[in-house]
């Protein structure tokens, strides 16, 4: 090739960069591996993870461990789906197109609102992409936030209001119920252009989600509802049935391994007449010449590629095979499915809030009602406690202390229909002996 | 002659949703093992859904199978063939990658495992954070954005926060009018204005356009971001020079990280005199693009602003043991919950270790000579936007030739498609009239190369010849252009049941 | 008939206003809708509010792109054409018809005058087109 262009050595192709910008040795970098090697340094790496076959987890608080059907990864792994780009040439695209458009139907039908988008990074910029739309909608400068929202996703969302120009104001749970009460909202001022509602919320606590709708109608702002936990979508009222404006979350739950947290998918959908407002990517249907049927980005106009700064978000992408994951779990899930996983999900929670209550010291924290996570007040500091069901291979939930600084002794307990009747008495069974 | 095989599958293959029928399903639940008490005396009725999800479908597995599998078939994809979309780097993903990031451990790690459960995630993040900062000559690394577009914002997130701790954040934020759109989008989330740069007739940044705009807005300039090599695939000479111009006038420089597949193991940006920039793990380090995401966009910056990245950092302790920092005062807060988009992670430092120091300096130097093959294959062909630049790993060429016939660079886009091929970059960057944008990447070998080169030859043949043909194209895919201004003006987001739909048209 | 009608006036952003008594009729040139290609969506002020001359008023949007609109002369706007939200391909097809976009009641008529003739906006497109 060097030959055909007349050039006499690759370095004369780096001419333009300055010669004494270029580096003279190679990059301080351990030396390539080999296949066998590679494994080997990784499997290596997971090891020391400590996680063993008999470890069982009730670890929740925005990723769940739900049982994923094989046929998603042997889907997603072909080539066709996950090594193409993104669909800008809709005549070669048309696979993941028709997906996404697939993918949207089913989260407006899970959420009970008219238009999805293709999917957002996750459920915290989700919830992020939200406060912003509102006040693209309204034009307010304040946002309500649940404190029982996700913590991480209420950081996300303060580093995003930040620069935005928009305020921030903490909506209090309720002590007794760990949820919101719509009598909180009273005397929300007329400048603020979101409340925002975690449901199930953090404590894994179901709220009243119409009664905080009106509330938050009343004022004139917006409803924006966050879901961490998907399946729950399965079981509960659709949030957009209950008077929510835009309906936003992550998609995890549905199919997505854990991964230490990422790569995730974020879903979001909103009422109709806020479409051209929405951020990220929309699949629509369309027709070529011959009258052929296909499906095609659109309302492209609103994306930073075209209006740049004046743009509705700077995002760029979607999660094309993470919404993929989640659409193929819906499908093979089905209507019925779905509401059985989320069933079995409610059942075995409340089966295990008993055994724990059941021990003596042990309690639940909050009143209302709840889907699979539930809060476990201790005799003693929750670190202690979960140190000790540690040793016994047990990671039994999240110490809330970390985020809600006055609930020391509190732990957050998940329990998916992946949890054992067996597992679940072992938890008991080793609290009452520690 | 078209030389490359071309058929798509034409299987008809409707929305999953025509396909279902009451009763079916693809799942099997494990029994109940714990009382069945009923949902509605668990939670009150209100709370539960009175619609039984009817939209989602019911169909078997083998049905879920053939259905998404067909999908499939419609896509183009890298192991189907060449992608030149130049600024894309749409590199081979190895399968090795794929298998790693499977290992169980990393899988179905809980994101909130304690730290000492989760030593080896840790060393993993660690390990790339390290990686990354030698590959770029930089001091400190976050993982944590999920994507380019979200690396652009929190980098400048961080200069700014640099700048309001020196007690000016400053007003204005400069970008080449080559620059990605997403660049003044970042920008204008930041709360900055925007002033564009004009390139000069070299494609580069004009230094005497930027002195002047630094004389007149110098104290009001909080950094200039700069793709490198630019959107041309052209080096910035005078890098240094623009950093420092930009630095004495107390600002920073922000580089788009987006062409690194051009340096990588060559030069680094931290010895140009970069502050911040952004990589596209999705590009350079081989992680897959997956129809649209996921990526990752980590962000790498100078000493100075490490007290400011985003929360939490990963430590390594004295004692080689690892933990996660939350106590980070200075930090621009989270930008996402948790670390990242750890699977993706993996990826990436998977594709350093295989690689390692020369492999990485070998992949650099074949994208680039991949490329100016193309651009001296290519050059009595299509003009060359520049004709006195020097491409690195991408070329930049237009339609002038081709618009005499009436044919455009869109034209020629959707020909190549008939030749087997996905379409290069088009109109992008916006300075280019007609602009066809190539990167071949270092994953292409001289034979593909050289199709790849016949069919853009026969296309500027055609289009001298048989403008029609060209204009009509593609001609051998599923569908046909797509009618996309009736698609927005009435846009249809969702499938309806076939009743409902009736109604929903007429609105 | 020309693609600029004589009985308009017209500005350099590729507006025209149609004046009637104190009242002008509003929107976008033939040179403007090609330049566009097929228009998608409109975004109009409602009736009721002021502007001034070369304000942003609203927002058109085809395929590809979009484009702010900016108002000829100042003035409060007494009717938007609700027909766009349906049929914004009017702006292509009919740009001096039904693709009018707003109705203004005149701020000032002596606005008007600095407008340019559809001679003179013929002959400003020509002087872009050598550039």
């Amino acid at each position: 090739m060097l030959r055909d262009m007349g050039v006499e050595s690759v370095a004369h192709l780096f001419r333009g960069i300055p010669a004494h910008l270029r580096l003279q040795n190679l990059l301080d970098l351990t030396p390539a591996l080999s296949e066998p090697e590679t494994l080997s340094y990784f499997h290596g790496l997971a090891a020391r993870n400590a996680i063993h076959s008999n470890t069982s987890s009730f670890l929740g608080g925005g990723s769940y461990d739900h049982f994923i059907p094989t046929v998603i990864d042997t889907l997603i792994s072909r080539s066709e789906f996950y090594t193409s780009y993104t669909p800008y040439q809709p005549e070669i695209s048309q696979g993941t197109l028709q997906a996404i458009f697939e993918y949207q139907t089913m989260i407006c039908d899970l959420t009970g609102l008219d238009v999805s988008n293709a999917s957002l990074y996750d459920g915290s910029t989700a919830a992020a992409e939200a406060v912003l739309m509102a006040a693209r909608i309204n034009g307010r400068g304040k946002v309500a936030l649940a404190e029982n929202l996700h913590p991480e996703y209420a950081q996300v969302v303060d580093t995003y209001i930040h620069h935005a120009g928009i305020e921030k104001q903490t909506i209090a749970f309720d002590a007794e119920t760990g949820a919101i009460n719509p009598d909180a909202l009273a005397n929300l001022g007329n400048d603020v252009s979101a409340v925002v509602v975690q449901s199930p919320n953090f404590f894994g606590g179901v709220e009243q989600l119409q009664k905080l709708a009106d509330a938050t109608h009343k004022a004139g702002a917006l409803f924006v509802v966050v879901v961490t936990e998907a399946v729950s979508l399965g079981l509960l009222k659709a949030p957009g049935k209950a008077g929510a404006d835009i309906v936003c979350g992550e998609a995890q739950a549905l199919g997505v391994p854990m991964a230490f947290g990422g790569a995730y998918c974020g879903f979001f959908a909103c009422q109709e007449k806020y479409q051209r407002q929405i951020p990220g990517r929309l699949v629509g249907e369309a027709y070529d010449a011959q009258g052929r049927k296909g499906y095609v980005l659109t309302l492209a106009t609103r994306e930073q590629h075209i209006r740049r700064e004046k743009a509705t978000s700077n995002i760029c992408t979607n999660q094309g095979l993470y919404a993929l994951m989640a659409t193929v779990y819906l499908t093979l899930l089905g209507r019925h499915g779905l509401k059985e996983v989320a069933t079995q999900n409610l059942q075995k929670a409340h089966y295990a809030a008993a055994q724990i209550a059941a021990v003596p010291g042990y309690k639940l924290r909050f009143s209302g009602p709840y889907f699979n996570e539930f809060v476990v007040s201790c005799p003693k500091p929750a670190q202690d406690v979960l140190a000790k069901l540690a040793a016994k291979n047990i990671l039994g939930g999240l110490a809330l202390e970390r985020f809600f600084p006055t609930l020391q002794n509190e732990i957050l307990v998940c329990v998916t229909e992946t949890a054992s009747k067996d597992e679940i008495d072992a938890l008991a069974a080793a609290l009452r002996e520690i | 002659m078209i030389k490359k095989s071309t058929a798509h599958i034409n299987q008809n293959e409707g929305l999953i949703f025509e396909r279902s029928r009451p009763g079916k399903t693809g799942y099997c639940l494990t029994a109940l093992d714990v009382p069945a008490v009923k949902p509605e005396e668990l939670l009150d009725p209100s709370l539960l859904r009175d619609d039984d999800l009817a939209g989602l479908p019911e169909v078997s597995e083998p049905e879920v199978v053939r259905h998404f599998t067909r999908l499939s078939t419609w896509n183009y994809a890298i192991d189907l063939g060449m992608y030149p979309l130049g600024s894309c780097t749409m590199k081979y993903n190895p399968k090795l990658n794929e298998r790693v990031a499977r290992i169980p451990g990393f899988a179905y790690a809980h994101p909130y495992l304690p730290d000492e459960f989760a030593q080896g995630n840790l060393a993993l993040l660690w390990e790339l954070e390290q990686n990354l900062a030698e590959i770029t000559g930089m001091a400190a690394v976050s993982l944590q954005p999920a994507a380019g577009a979200q690396g652009e914002y929190t980098g400048l997130m961080v200069i700014r926060a640099l700048l309001e701790a020196r007690g000016d954040a400053r007003k204005i934020v400069l970008v080449p009018d080559s620059a990605h759109g997403t660049n003044p989008a970042s920008a204008h989330m930041i709360g900055y204005k925007v002033l564009t740069l004009k390139s000069n007739a070299e494609g580069a940044v004009d230094m005497d356009g930027l002195k002047k705009v630094l004389s007149e807005h110098g104290p009001d300039v909080a950094a200039l971001m700069l793709t490198n090599p630019s959107t041309l695939g052209l080096f910035e000479e005078n890098i240094e020079e623009i950093c420092r111009l930009v630095h004495d006038a107390g600002g920073l420089v922000y580089m788009d990280g987006a062409n690194m597949n051009a340096l990588v193991g060559i030069t680094r940006p931290g010895d140009m005199g970069v502050d911040v920039l952004h990589l596209n793990l999705h590009k350079t380090f081989s992680t897959p693009h997956g129809g649209g995401g996921p990526g990752a966009g980590p962000i790498c910056v100078v000493k100075e602003l490490e007290p400011f990245l985003p929360f939490p950092r990963v430590i390594r302790d004295a004692d080689e043991t690892f933990r996660l920092e939350y106590n980070c005062p200075q930090s621009v807060g989270r930008v996402r919950a948790w670390f990242g988009n750890f699977s993706v992670l993996v990826r990436a430092l998977c594709y350093i270790k295989t690689l390692g120091p020369t492999g990485l300096r070998e992949a650099t130097e074949t994208a680039v000579l991949n490329a100016n093959y193309i651009a001296h294959q290519l050059r009595d062909d299509y003009e060359t936007a520049y004709p006195d630049g020097k491409p690195m790993h991408e070329v930049v060429l237009n339609d002038k030739k081709q618009a005499k016939f009436g044919v455009h660079t869109l034209d020629i886009a959707k020909r190549l498609i008939d030749y087997g091929f996905h379409p290069m970059t088009m109109y992008f960057p916006l300075i280019v009239h007609g602009a066809i944008m190539i990167e071949p990447t270092e994953s292409e070998g001289r034979e593909e190369l050289d199709l790849f080169i016949d069919a853009m030859k026969s296309i500027a043949r055609e289009a001298e010849e048989n403008p029609e043909l060209v204009k009509s194209a593609p001609h051998h895919t599923r569908i046909g252009r797509l009618d996309e201004a009736t698609a927005a003006r009435k846009p249809v987001l969702r499938w309806k049941p076939a009743s409902n739909a009736a109604a929903g048209s007429s609105r | 008939m020309s693609v600029y009608p004589d009985n308009l006036h017209y500005t350099k952003d590729h507006e025209w206003i149609r004046v009637e008594g104190d009242t002008g009729t509003v929107g976008i040139t033939h040179f403007a809708q090609e330049q566009l290609g097929d228009v998608v969506h409109v975004q109009l002020p409602r009736a009721g509010e002021k502007f001034d001359a070369h304000a942003t008023f609203g927002e058109v949007e085809s395929v590809k792109t979009f484009s702010e609109l900016f108002t000829p002369v100042s003035g409060e706007i007494v009717a938007a054409n609700d027909a766009l939200a349906d049929t914004p391909e009017l702006v292509n097809s009919e740009p001096y018809g039904g693709g009018w976009m707003i109705k203004l009641k005149l701020g000032d008529p002596s606005e008007v005058d600095k407008l340019l003739s559809a001679s003179e906006y013929e002959d400003y497109l020509e002087s872009q087109k050598e550039d």
